[in-house]
C-alpha cells in the first residue's frame, strides 16, 4: 500500500484543477497584457483567479498579487517592505519558528545593515505576543511571524501580535503558506498587512503563490520590469498556474470544513495510536494545530532512519525541516522549543490531505512500531541515553 | 520646455498612492483613476518617479485634463490634476486601447 503522509511537503494536484489549467497550457497561450482577444481571455482567465483567491483570504481582489511559490511571497514581504520603510527605521522582528524563506531574508537584511531580533517560542513552538511587544523599538518597522508551522502544526495568535504591531504603528506579514486552505484563514480578522500563501498546498499547482498586500502599504517590487500585477511583480504570468491556484480556492473554500474534519479525524487515529509506544513524544501544540499534522520525537533512534524505513513500506513521511533531512542537522525550531539536540534528531512528522484514508492510518500502525522496535535494537542508544553528552532522556520542561 | 509648475496646500478627492511603482505606472494609474472621477474632481497622485515630472503635465495637455501642479516631499512628489472633458485618451502614447475592455488590467 502507498501512503503519501507529507501532504505539508505538498499535495496531488486535483483533477478539476488539472482540467482548468489544460486549455492555458495550448491553445489559451495568449499573453495577458496583449490587446487582442487572445490576450484578453488570458488576462479575464488571470483576473477569475485573482478573485477566487482573495475570495478565500477575505481580501479585496487589488489586494492579491500572484508570485512563483510562497517563498517569493516571503521574500518579496521582508526585502519589499524593508527596503520601502528603511528612512522610517531598520529594525525587523521575525521568530525562530519561520521558514527559511522569511529566516534567511531577514538574515540577508542584517548583511544591509537591518537589525534583526529572532523572538523564541515556548516549549509547543507558540510565540507569545509579550514576547513580540518587548522586542519592539523606535525603529521597528516590521514583524513577521509564521501562522501555522509546517514543523510542529502549532498555530501562532497573529490576530493577538497584529494588534499589537498595529497599536505601534508597525507593518504585520503572515507566513500562511502552511494554513491557507487547511483552516479558515481570513485577512480583515488576522488584521495583517500582509499574509504569503502557495497553491500546492490546498491541491492546486505548483509554481503559483501569491501576496495579500493590505490597501495602501508601500512596498518595493522584488522584480521590476512591466506592469504585471499592477507593477508590483514583473514577469509575464504563469498563467495556468494562477487558473489552477483559482479554481484550487474556490474548492477549498467551499470543502474546507469537511476537509478539516477528515484529516483531523485520520490524524486522531494516527497519534492515538504512536503515543501508546513508549519514549514518544507529541511536538508542537496539543490542541491548537493544524488538523491534519501529527509531529513526534522517538527517542533513541534517527528520523531519517525511520523516514527511509517507512518509505521501504510504502509511507511516505517528513523528518522535519530541509536541515533535518538534507543536511542531517537537528532542526532549529525543534532546538528553539527546548527540546535537547539528541531528542529533535528522533523527528518525524505525518501530515494528512483530502485524499488520504483511515485504512492507510491503520496500515501505518502496523508498521510503524515494528519499525521503531527494529531501529531501536540496531540503536547504540538502545537502553537509554546514558554516555551522550547530554545526559538523561526527556524532552525538556520550559 | 518645461510645464511643471508648482503649487501647495490642493484638497483633492480622491488620492493615490503608487510611491515606489516604476514607469509606465504612473500614467496607468493616472489613466485608471482619471476614467473614475467625475468632471472638475482633482485627483492628487502620490509617485517617487521623476519621469512623471515631465510625463503627467504633457499626458494631461493631450487628454484635455487640468495639470494644476505638483508639490514635493523629501521622498515623493504629489500631482493635482484636474478632470475635464470626456475626450477618450490612451495611457501610454503610441498604444491604443480598447474601451471596458480592458477596464481593471492594471491591478
Amino acid at each position: 500500500m502507498e501512503c503519501y503522509f507529507d501532504n505539508v511537503a505538498t499535495n496531488p494536484l486535483r483533477e478539476e484543477v488539472y482540467e482548468a489549467m489544460l486549455p492555458y497550457l495550448k491553445e489559451e497561450f495568449g499573453n495577458p497584457l496583449s490587446v487582442y482577444p487572445l490576450g484578453i481571455r488570458a488576462r479575464e482567465a488571470i483576473e477569475k483567479a485573482r478573485e477566487q483567491v482573495a475570495t478565500l483570504v477575505n481580501a479585496k481582489t487589488t489586494e492579491i498579487v500572484f508570485t512563483s511559490s510562497g517563498a517569493e511571497a516571503n521574500n518579496f514581504a521582508l526585502r519589499g517592505i524593508a527596503f520601502a520603510h528603511q528612512y522610517t527605521g531598520k529594525h525587523i522582528i521575525v521568530t525562530r519558528m519561520e521558514h527559511h524563506s522569511v529566516l534567511n531574508s531577514a538574515r540577508f537584511l542584517e548583511k544591509l545593515g537591518f537589525t534583526v531580533t529572532y523572538v523564541t517560542p515556548d516549549k509547543h513552538g507558540v510565540i507569545h505576543p509579550e514576547d513580540i511587544k518587548k522586542a519592539i523599538t523606535d525603529e521597528t518597522i516590521l514583524i513577521s511571524v509564521i501562522h501555522a508551522s509546517p514543523e510542529v502544526g502549532t498555530i501562532e495568535p497573529i490576530k493577538e501580535i497584529a494588534q499589537i504591531a498595529k497599536e505601534h504603528n508597525i507593518i504585520m506579514h503572515t507566513d500562511a503558506v502552511a494554513s491557507v486552505g487547511n483552516i479558515p484563514v481570513d485577512v480583515k480578522d488576522l488584521g495583517v498587512d500582509l499574509l504569503s500563501m502557495a497553491a500546492h498546498q490546498f491541491n492546486g499547482p505548483k509554481g503559483a503563490g501569491a501576496i495579500y498586500i493590505k490597501e495602501g502599504t508601500r512596498i518595493i517590487p522584488l522584480i521590476f520590469g512591466g506592469i504585471q500585477e499592477g507593477g508590483r511583480r514583473a514577469g509575464t504570468e504563469n498563467v495556468p498556474a494562477i487558473v489552477g491556484m483559482g479554481v484550487a480556492a474556490e474548492l477549498v473554500k467551499k470543502e474546507l470544513p469537511e476537509k478539516m474534519e477528515h484529516v483531523r479525524k485520520l490524524r486522531d487515529r494516527l497519534v492515538e495510536g504512536v503515543m501508546k509506544i513508549e519514549n514518544v513524544h507529541f511536538t508542537g501544540h496539543p490542541e491548537n494545530r493544524l488538523p491534519g499534522h501529527a509531529s513526534f520525537c522517538v527517542e533513541f533512534i534517527e528520523g531519517e532512519g525511520m523516514l527511509l524505513m517507512l518509505a521501504a513500506k510504502g509511507i511516505y513521511v517528513a523528518s522535519g525541516s530541509a536541515c533535518t533531512s538534507k543536511a542531517l542537522k537537528a532542526s532549529p525550531v525543534l532546538l528553539s522549543m527546548g527540546i535537547p539536540s539528541h531528542v529533535a534528531h528522533g523527528s518525524i512528522v505525518f501530515t494528512f490531505g483530502r485524499e488520504n484514508t483511515m485504512e492507510q492510518v491503520e496500515y501505518a500502525l502496523e508498521e510503524f512500531p515494528q519499525i521503531i522496535k527494529r531501529l531501536r535494537e540496531l540503536s547504540p542508544y538502545a537502553k537509554g541515553w546514558e554516555g551522550t553528552e547530554e545526559g538523561g532522556s526527556c524532552i525538556q520542561k520550559k | 520646455m518645461s510645464k511643471i509648475k508648482f503649487v501647495e496646500n490642493i484638497k483633492p478627492d480622491v488620492t493615490t498612492d503608487i510611491v515606489y511603482m516604476m514607469c509606465p505606472m504612473h500614467l496607468l494609474k493616472l489613466d485608471e483613476m482619471m476614467r473614475e472621477l467625475e468632471e472638475g474632481q482633482i485627483l492628487e497622485l502620490l509617485t517617487d518617479y521623476d519621469g512623471a515630472l515631465e510625463d503627467i503635465p504633457e499626458w494631461c495637455e493631450k487628454t484635455g485634463n487640468e495639470f494644476l501642479g505638483v508639490d514635493e516631499t523629501p521622498d515623493y512628489f504629489k500631482f493635482y490634476i484636474r478632470k475635464r472633458g470626456d475626450k477618450k485618451f490612451c495611457p501610454v502614447p503610441g498604444q491604443s486601447k480598447t474601451e471596458d475592455k480592458n477596464k481593471g488590467d492594471k491591478e
